[in-house]
């Protein structure tokens, strides 16, 4: 017997006395978190529907394969082969360890996975059904450490995301100064990603955070203090930018596919 | 206006305990302890119970109501439906003393385990000058009352008793990250002593102990993410690492 039910502590049977719906949460982020793996992963390996006049889908940006669709493309640049042992290779499958590694490892998605699918512990004060607990100091966990690269990563996916958001200001025909419900939607979906990536906790460490005198850095001390701002909001970002990243595939592949016709406003 | 609630109050030892019922007349803007003295004052004159303030300042108090921990003398009695049963327990992460009372001298050892603040040797006293921007982020864990509601709640060691032994537990490690970013502590090894012998890559970001701490410090976002980042600094960065050797110097001051 060990945790709550461990000899000296107090006489209890049940493993939570807790009265309020505590498993409500996690079961949400359960829900949300495992539809969009799903469908991220039928996404990532359809290999087909993301692009449509100057909108790529954000699941396939930067297309970095011989067997993209030349226009998503950044300037041609198809430094990755095609296929792999013979198997066609999706370009989406390309890049998608760094967005992937970015969310895995964000402290907040931690805090919301190891509740919902690991349940260690399912919610505060509920005994968690383990019986060993090492947490993040052996493999695999440990890696969770590297957070940091996959910010850096994920700064760099941002800037090109912010350019296909841009991109999607042209007319079919090419003209610059045109707009579409497309061009909102992947606005949309970059904005919250960068308000996700500057909000993070890696982001305000590295702005300012790991100084020991501020008094000595007034420039990061602010920077800091901005970002401290976002941070309260991290997992509010962390929801939202999943959902528009979502939405900004579903659209794209709704649009290249002839499902859905993408609406000019001018 | 009175009315009356029902009450269940865990009593015993550790060798043996239970949930009583009972039913104890509640006033308006009373809160949990209240009616535990009530009841002790008029049904139970042996109940245990350890308090001091009643106004959220010392942290005797602290109990689980209704399976979360809390602090009795700061939970209102109106927060619970008129025919809502509320339930009373020690924390269950410590030894059980008696009915309401927990030995919480593990977190006494634990503090012991800490290195103090270290002075510099060049200021003798009266010369120490700090900014209020530079110990800002200090203050805020100095709030803590030590209460242990984030230590009684942390699944590490509430449901790992073995990890007691490798593990300080979210109170110390504010006062870890007080002192690393405290503008004149000299201590270098913070950082690699937190990680190896005070457990901080034992917490997985879980949270519970931010939600539970009466006093509202952000305990893992202010404390916790930024020691594990620190550390990454030391450990798990080799550019850092590299930089720090090449500058001779213990990171960014």
């Amino acid at each position: 017997m060990s945790g709550v039910f461990s000899p000296a502590r107090a006489k209890i049977k049940e493993r939570t006395l807790r009265t309020d719906k505590y498993w409500l949460q996690p079961a949400i982020t359960f829900g949300v978190l495992f539809s969009f793996v799903i469908y991220a992963t039928f996404r990532a390996f359809e290999g087909a529907n993301y692009y449509k006049d100057h909108l790529i889908s954000p699941f396939y940006s930067p297309c970095l394969s011989k067997a993209c669709v030349p226009e998503a493309t950044i300037f041609g640049w198809t430094p990755v082969s095609a296929e792999i042992f013979n198997f066609a290779l999706s370009p989406a499958l390309i890049i998608l360890i760094f967005p992937l590694g970015f969310r895995m490892t964000c402290y907040y998605y931690r805090k919301a996975y190891y509740r919902a699918f690991w349940m260690s512990p399912p919610a505060c004060a509920v005994a968690e059904p383990h019986t060993k607990y090492t947490g993040e100091t052996r493999a695999p966990l440990i890696l969770q450490n590297g957070h940091r690269w996959f910010f850096y990563a994920g700064l760099v996916f941002n800037i090109i995301l912010t350019y296909d958001a841009i991109i999607s200001f042209k007319s079919i025909e090419g003209e610059w100064g045109h707009m579409s419900v497309g061009s909102l939607v992947l606005v949309l979906s970059t904005t919250m990603l960068w308000l996700y990536s500057l909000s993070c906790h890696t982001c305000r460490h590295t702005l300012g955070g790991r100084l020991k005198h501020f008094s000595k850095h007034p420039v990061r001390y602010k920077l800091w203090s901005w970002v401290s701002v976002l941070n309260h909001s991290h997992p509010r970002f962390a929801w939202y930018s999943l959902a528009a990243v979502a939405f900004a595939d579903i659209y794209v592949r709704q649009v290249a596919s002839g499902a859905w016709t993408n609406f000019y406003f001018f | 206006m009175a009315r009356k609630l029902n009450l269940r109050i865990w009593r015993g030892d550790s060798t043996n305990g239970g949930l009583q019922d009972v039913v104890v007349e509640a006033n308006d803007g009373e809160v949990v302890l209240d009616v535990i003295h009530r009841v002790q004052a008029t049904q139970m004159g042996d109940l245990a119970v350890r308090w001091n303030c009643k106004a959220g300042k010392c942290g005797s108090c602290s109990m689980e109501i209704n399976g979360k921990p809390r602090l009795a003398c700061m939970t209102q009695v109106s927060a619970y439906g008129d025919d809502e049963t509320i339930t009373v327990t020690p924390l269950r992460a410590f030894p059980v003393i008696k009915d309401l009372v927990t030995d919480v001298s593990f977190n006494y050892r634990k503090a012991m385990e800490i290195p103090a603040y270290s002075h510099p040797e060049n200021l003798k006293p009266g010369e120490a000058r700090m900014e209020q921007i530079d110990v800002e982020r200090s203050q805020e864990f100095r709030k803590c009352i030590e209460c242990f509601l984030c230590q009684d709640t942390c699944h590490v060691i509430r449901d790992h008793e073995d990890n007691k032994k490798s593990f300080a537990g979210p109170r110390f490690f504010i006062r870890i990250a007080e002192l690393d970013m405290h503008p004149l502590d000299t201590l270098k090894n913070r950082k690699k002593t937190a990680q190896e012998e005070h457990g901080l890559g034992m917490c997985n970001i879980t949270k519970c102990c931010t939600e539970v701490c009466p006093e509202h410090i952000r305990i893992t976002d202010n404390a916790i993410i930024p020691m594990k980042e620190r550390v990454v600094d030391e450990k798990y960065d080799p550019i850092r690492w590299l930089g720090s050797k090449i500058r001779k110097r213990e990171g960014i001051v």
